[in-house]
């Protein structure tokens, strides 16, 4: 049924990548060439675009790396639904789209919605996300009815409201441009002038007043640039995912900054580059969105950067685990293989793939891939033995290299060592030692073994009476079976 | 004739919370040079008390005035290690960052943080054993190891009077000497400490000085004076709830 499921959905796929190569033949010069335009600037309203949506990345970067370390994300969400009632009545009132007055309906909203929080916080014990859930839908709820109602109404350029829903790049205009920048240039002065302050009153606000700094004030300020950054950005990226913007880069760069100033600057970073890649691409898309388009690609550097940041990333940890079973394995096998050698008291050197399949409880195939990996890494070296006359088909012989020998003593002795220790010193019984030993034994690093045969003072037999051997022997040759 | 410029001064103060009083009527009057430990049972006020003082919480009646000032600028001379941190644990300050914010009280709005500065903050740093850890995220430490971070905070604000909400609270063993010792050192160099403290036993031999306190202050002396087993017993034996009970109705009929 799966394999059908996998047929089916490859042929829908394949079908559609033809149909779409049909039409894309002849669009693929167009996609080109699109490229090229943007790319090369010449274009006064592409230079437009393209700066707008640089200023607008930098600003959204910035302050929201305020936003994400204080924890404002759900704010900066309800401030971006909140202006939509305003949005629609600053087209009522002008008649049209004028983007003046829609700003201003806008901003006039967004204040409201900040006023309602605040009241809503000062005299009732509703919690904070609840307050902001409240706003958001109602304001939105408000927006939606009076969209709806301009709709049916039938004003001629109500078109243009919908760019204000999703961004639309090619509306953008000087005053847009204007805005954007004053925006950036306040946020980038507050930063810079309170860039102490933010941190402390950040980190810890009980502390940050006990030495005498404004906290509310510095809150004031800090909701008013994230308005006029919602506000400023509503033409490129749209309502509904304005905040995204706030959010998505700064939550990227919290993954790799561990200062606040590095935090700002890759954060500011992210969201230029997400900006002129969306605008890009919704370009290239000739009526495409940008607002989506730009918050499409800042989350998929969030993912990729989740996925391959050094140290924590998935694939690390992925790698990491796969390297670690591996080795366990390897491990577990040269241990079974000492023993093997041990209860033939050491008078042979060769392990045949049957002895290896009983000690350690597996199968053929899973034997011989075992004995396969140690020769590869040189711990061992591997025979096919001839049929012999009892009939066993014919076996894997392995002998163990030096190097596969010291290995497997210097397991052998974690485990044993181990053992011994939560015996005498844990007060474990000696039949539950044996499960804790098998997790601990390869973890064990050479310094904790010093320190155990130190303070077990050297011990050559384990609990069940079986020899600890002891990386001396084994270097000087001691033992026997050493090759 | 009072002196004006005790470092701390508590007069008559009364502090409640949701019509229940949690300190009534406490005068204090404290000394330059003063080590002193605060004790009590749980819900004594003690926290309540530094709070006050720090002016996190506003009093009901009475006042506090610190150098003679009151709490909204006295608060700057005072360095404040509170108990349960208000802190963002995920913030993307290292441990240096931490203590370099003591020093901000020396500036302006815009005056620059300077060599002076660092100097200062990695040597109180040096003095809490944490100099190590100057650039780990502050999120990656151990409790013990924050509270430390913490007290050098402090140690940077070079202030002349230190108020310490359990400050041994859920520490090992390694930073409660480390924190002691440090103590003991500023105490030396003539700075005002008083320490909320949980433990009557350790008490004996940490303080010069103890505050009694379970609602009222019960005691303020010399350890030899005040340690006795009729005060303890007093702060201790829960004979005062009566007091609690009737306060906390004179509250409730004084709003009927």
């Amino acid at each position: 049924m799966k394999n059908w499921v996998i047929v089916f959905g490859g042929l829908l796929i394949s079908s559609s990548f033809l149909e779409a190569k049909q039409i894309g033949a002849a669009e693929d010069l167009n996609w080109l060439t699109q490229a090229e335009r943007f790319i090369e600037m010449k274009d006064p309203s592409i230079r437009k675009v393209a700066l707008g949506a640089l200023l607008m990345g930098l600003s959204c970067g910035l302050i929201g790396s305020y936003v994400v370390t204080r924890r404002l994300s759900l704010f900066g969400d309800t401030l971006s639904h909140a202006v939509l009632p305003g949005i629609a009545v600053g087209f009522i009132w002008a008649g049209e789209k004028d983007n003046f007055s829609l700003l201003i309906g806008a901003g006039i909203a967004g204040f409201a919605g900040v006023c309602c929080l605040s009241l809503l916080k000062k005299f009732t014990r509703i919690h904070e996300d609840s307050s902001l859930g409240i706003v958001l839908s109602a304001f939105y709820a408000l927006g939606i009815c009076l969209l709806t109602r301009i709709q049916k109404v039938g004003y001629t350029d109500q078109s243009g409201l919908d760019s204000f829903m999703f961004g639309q790049v090619s509306a953008l205009s000087s005053n847009d441009i204007n805005g954007l920048f004053i925006t950036l240039l306040m946020i980038s002065l507050f930063i810079v002038f309170n860039f102490r302050q933010l941190l402390v009153t950040g980190f810890d606000p009980q502390f940050s007043k006990s030495i005498g700094i404004p906290n509310d004030f510095l809150q004031f300020v800090l909701w008013m640039l994230i308005a006029f950054c919602v506000i400023s950005s509503l033409q490129l990226v749209g309502v509904i995912l304005v905040s995204a913007m706030l959010v998505i880069p700064a939550a990227t760069a919290s993954l790799l900054a561990r200062r606040m100033k590095t935090y700002l600057v890759l954060s500011s970073l992210l969201g230029a580059g997400a900006g002129i890649s969306g605008t890009f691409f919704s370009f290239l898309g000739k009526s495409l969105p940008a607002g989506p388009l730009i918050v499409l690609v800042s989350a998929l550097l969030f993912l990729f950067i989740l996925f391959l940041r050094p140290e924590k990333g998935i694939l690390f940890c992925w790698l990491n685990t796969r390297s670690e079973r591996s080795r366990i394995i390897v491990e577990n096998t040269l241990k079974a293989a000492f023993q093997i050698l041990e209860q033939k008291g050491f008078e042979e050197n060769e392990i045949t793939s049957l002895e290896i399949m009983k000690k350690r409880g597996l199968s053929r195939p899973e034997v011989e891939k075992e004995i396969q990996n140690l020769t590869t890494a040189g711990l061992a070296t591997k025979n096919i033995s001839p049929i012999d006359q009892v009939s066993l088909p014919s076996q894997t012989v392995m002998t163990l290299t030096p190097k596969g020998w010291e290995y497997a003593c210097r397991m052998v002795r974690n485990h044993r060592l181990w053992e011994l220790y939560l015996t005498n010193e844990a007060e474990y019984e000696p039949d539950h030692v044996h499960e804790d030993a098998e997790k601990i034994e390869h973890v064990l690093g050479e310094k904790t073994v010093r320190q155990i045969e130190r303070l077990l003072q050297n011990p050559k037999t384990d609990p069940h009476g079986k020899l600890i051997p002891s990386i001396t022997d084994i270097h000087q040759g001691n033992l026997p079976g050493a090759s | 004739m009072k002196h004006h410029d005790l470092p701390i001064e508590v007069h008559d103060l009364t502090v409640s919370y949701q019509k229940k009083p949690v300190l009534y009527g406490v005068d204090l009057e404290i000394e330059e040079g003063s080590f002193v430990g605060i004790l009590g049972p749980n819900g004594a006020g003690k926290s309540t008390l530094i709070k006050t003082i720090m002016n996190i919480i506003k009093p009901n009646g009475g006042y506090v005035k610190i150098f003679g000032d009151s709490p909204k600028t006295g608060i700057k001379r005072i360095g404040y290690i509170p108990q349960k941190e208000s802190v963002d644990w995920d913030f993307p300050v290292t441990v240096f960052d931490v203590v370099l914010m003591g020093r901000y009280g020396y500036h302006g709005w815009l005056s620059r943080i300077g060599k002076e500065d660092r100097n200062k903050a990695s040597e109180c740093l040096e003095q809490v054993n944490m100099l190590a850890y100057a650039d780990r995220p502050i999120g990656n430490l151990s409790g013990g190891q924050q509270q430390r971070v913490f007290l050098a905070r402090a140690l940077a604000q070079e202030s002349a009077v230190y108020l310490m909400d359990e400050p041994f609270a859920g520490v090992d063993a390694v930073t409660e000497k480390t924190i002691i010792s440090i103590l003991q050192e500023m105490k030396k160099a003539g700075k005002t400490l008083m320490v909320v403290h949980h433990d009557l036993a350790s008490a004996k031999e940490y303080f010069d000085q103890l505050l009694l306190l379970n609602m009222r202050k019960v005691a303020y002396g010399s350890v030899s004076e005040v340690y006795t087993h009729e005060l303890l017993q007093k702060t201790y034996g829960g004979k005062l709830a009566v007091l609690s009970e009737m306060a906390t109705e004179v509250a409730k009929n004084a709003d009927t």
